[in-house]
């Protein structure tokens, strides 16, 4: 009984990293860019979430404004931050990243404080449902279908439709992509707008799922999709997701074993280091 | 008067971390996102073995040695590993480093170690910070006139064409991790002695990347450049105690500021001006 609920607590983790990883290898497979100001983006979909939720008390509303405000300042970002230094050296857009990603985490806790807020009702909280005799709260399951949902409809846009295979033309070859009509500009932006929306979605999840919104946040989950995206075999979509379930389970089952040893960030980055030495190219990676 | 000593003995450890950062990050082009683990690593080992009765000096070099031995390993990494895999390898160090620390009971946990035996006063420490601090950048300035400062500007540029002309680019890679690891681990000893404290956050991510914005900062691979910068961000909240609080802030906003403006930190933008004034010579 103990196990299972250790798994389904991996797993839920894991459907986390997964909606965060997928926007992060979207956009290293397009602009060869680690964006570790996902994050902030993930915060801030948490917050406007939780400030509309508690000021309208509904939760539909409580969606609509993560996605909207995670899209704009997602986009944002991309066109004033990582647009104009694209032709730099890769560590210049990685460190501007990080510098945002700080500035905004500090900029959180000056707005809303260092304690953090929660949400004066948090119904999916409260509400367990059960399945096979695993008791779960409504809040996990969301998360799960919502991440399950998500990935397949991408999935089915990047595989047939035409923004998807203009999307894969510009990962392959950039210039051919535009050569054959492809705006490189649109391409890159919907992108963005994808994984930004993902990323506020789930930051509001995980902050129903703590019933806490902080500023520090999305730190942690951003690098440790980095990790995964990594250890995917960097730019790799099906490497990504599994990585990613991998990633949850190891946390989840790691922690209680090695809590002698280890807390559960050192547990998960150790893991990924050691598949790394075995497979430098990552799990689902092309040879380079 | 302890304050300003305290301050000058922090303002040198920060440039012995970052000029050592710039050592494989400015030089070849590797970019670590985990320094301040070497700095822990330093930090604990001489500090354990201080504990355990050594002298000050076994313990500093002990310190130098374990940290450098862990450069050595993230050297054979980075063989495997290019770019953006080492960026993200180097911070799992980094976490790996602080997790094991706040957990392991013998390293002392969340409390770290305590009551470290303190054989220097303030001024002598000072003293050594800051002899150490100069060594190292007389040490920096000349490498990168040396062969092994070429080798390793040839290891960031390119390293294949640096390969086929026979430069060993293995052996250089792991040279510069040893290099500034160890450098690092001296930091973390003097550090770990001095403060008679140490808990794991104090070489968290955070730490990391302070060290990293010295580095950009002073602009990536100008040795005085890099010193100053480490100077610059150890002063700037000193000076203005109202930064403190938003340290942070600061910090993230002047690493985005400069990558966006001027990349090249503030030694670029130092010998933009000096050419620009040139050209202006020139033409009158």
């Amino acid at each position: 009984m103990y196990y299972l609920d250790l798994l389904m607590i991996g797993l839920v983790w894991g459907c986390t990293y997964a909606m965060m990883a997928l926007g992060l290898t979207l956009v290293y497979g397009l602009l060869r860019i680690l964006h570790v100001a996902q994050a902030t983006v993930f915060t801030l979909g948490a917050y406007a979430g939780l400030l509309v939720a508690n000021a309208t008390g509904s939760l539909a509303l409580a969606f609509v404004a993560a996605i909207v405000s995670s899209c704009v300042v997602g986009v944002l970002i991309y066109r004033w931050v990582y647009e104009p230094v694209l032709d730099k050296p890769p560590f210049v857009p990685l460190v501007a990243s990080i510098g945002l990603l700080i500035a905004m985490e500090d900029g959180f806790r000056l707005i809303f404080g260092p304690y953090g807020l929660s949400f004066t009702s948090n119904p999916w909280f409260a509400t367990m449902v059960g399945f096979g005799g695993i008791q779960i709260n409504l809040v996990q399951a969301v998360l799960v279908i919502t991440a399950v949902v998500s990935i397949g409809v991408l999935g089915w846009v990047a595989s047939s439709t035409r923004l998807g295979v203009g999307l894969r033309a510009t990962v392959t070859d950039p210039a051919m992509a535009e050569s054959f009509g492809v705006n490189r500009v649109q391409v890159r932006t919907a992108t963005f707008l994808v994984a930004s929306a993902l990323a506020g979605v789930s930051g509001l999840l995980v902050g129903m799922l703590n019933n806490l919104v902080e500023p520090g946040m999305g730190g942690l989950i951003a690098y440790k999709g980095l990790a995964i995206i990594v250890l995917g075999g960097l730019g790799s979509v099906s490497g990504t997701l599994l990585a990613s379930v991998l990633f949850g389970l190891i946390e989840s089952f790691g922690t209680v074993m090695l809590d002698q040893v280890m807390d559960r960030d050192a547990v998960a980055f150790l893991f990924m280091l050691l598949m790394l030495l075995i497979r430098p190219q990552g799990l689902l990676g092309k040879g380079r | 008067m302890d304050y300003y000593l305290s301050v000058a003995t922090f303002a040198a450890l920060h440039i012995i971390l970052a000029v050592g950062l710039n050592l494989v990050m400015g030089f070849c082009g590797q970019v670590s996102l985990g320094h301040a683990a070497f700095y822990g690593v330093g930090a604990y080992a001489s500090a354990m073995l201080s504990v355990a009765g050594w002298p000050f000096p076994v313990a500093m070099l002990g310190g130098m040695l374990a940290a450098g031995l862990l450069g050595v390993i993230t050297g054979l990494a980075a063989l495997r590993f290019r770019e953006d895999f080492l960026a993200i390898a180097t911070m799992a160090i980094g976490f790996i480093f602080v997790g094991t620390a706040r957990k392991l009971a013998w390293l002392g946990g969340e409390m770290g170690i305590s009551k470290i035996p303190s054989p220097l006063s303030k001024h002598e420490y000072a003293w050594l910070a800051m002899a150490a601090a100069v060594l190292l950048i007389i040490f920096s300035l000349h490498v990168r006139r040396s062969w092994m400062g070429r080798a390793f500007s040839g290891v960031a540029q390119d390293e294949v064409q640096a390969q086929t002309i026979g430069i060993d680019i293995a052996g250089y890679k792991i040279a510069a991790f040893f290099l500034a690891t160890a450098s690092a681990g001296f930091a973390g000893g003097l550090y770990a002695h001095m403060t008679q404290l140490i808990v794991p956050d104090a070489f968290g991510f955070v730490v990391s990347i302070s060290i990293l914005a010295m580095v950009v900062i002073g602009g990536v691979g100008s040795t005085l450049g890099v010193a100053t910068g480490a100077v610059v961000l150890t002063l700037l909240p000193e000076v203005f105690r109202i930064i403190n609080d938003y340290k942070l802030l600061v910090y993230g906003g002047m690493l985005l500021g400069v990558m966006m403006f001027s990349p090249q930190g503030l030694a670029g933008l130092l010998s933009q001006c000096v050419q620009a004034m040139r050209r202006r010579k020139e033409a009158a």
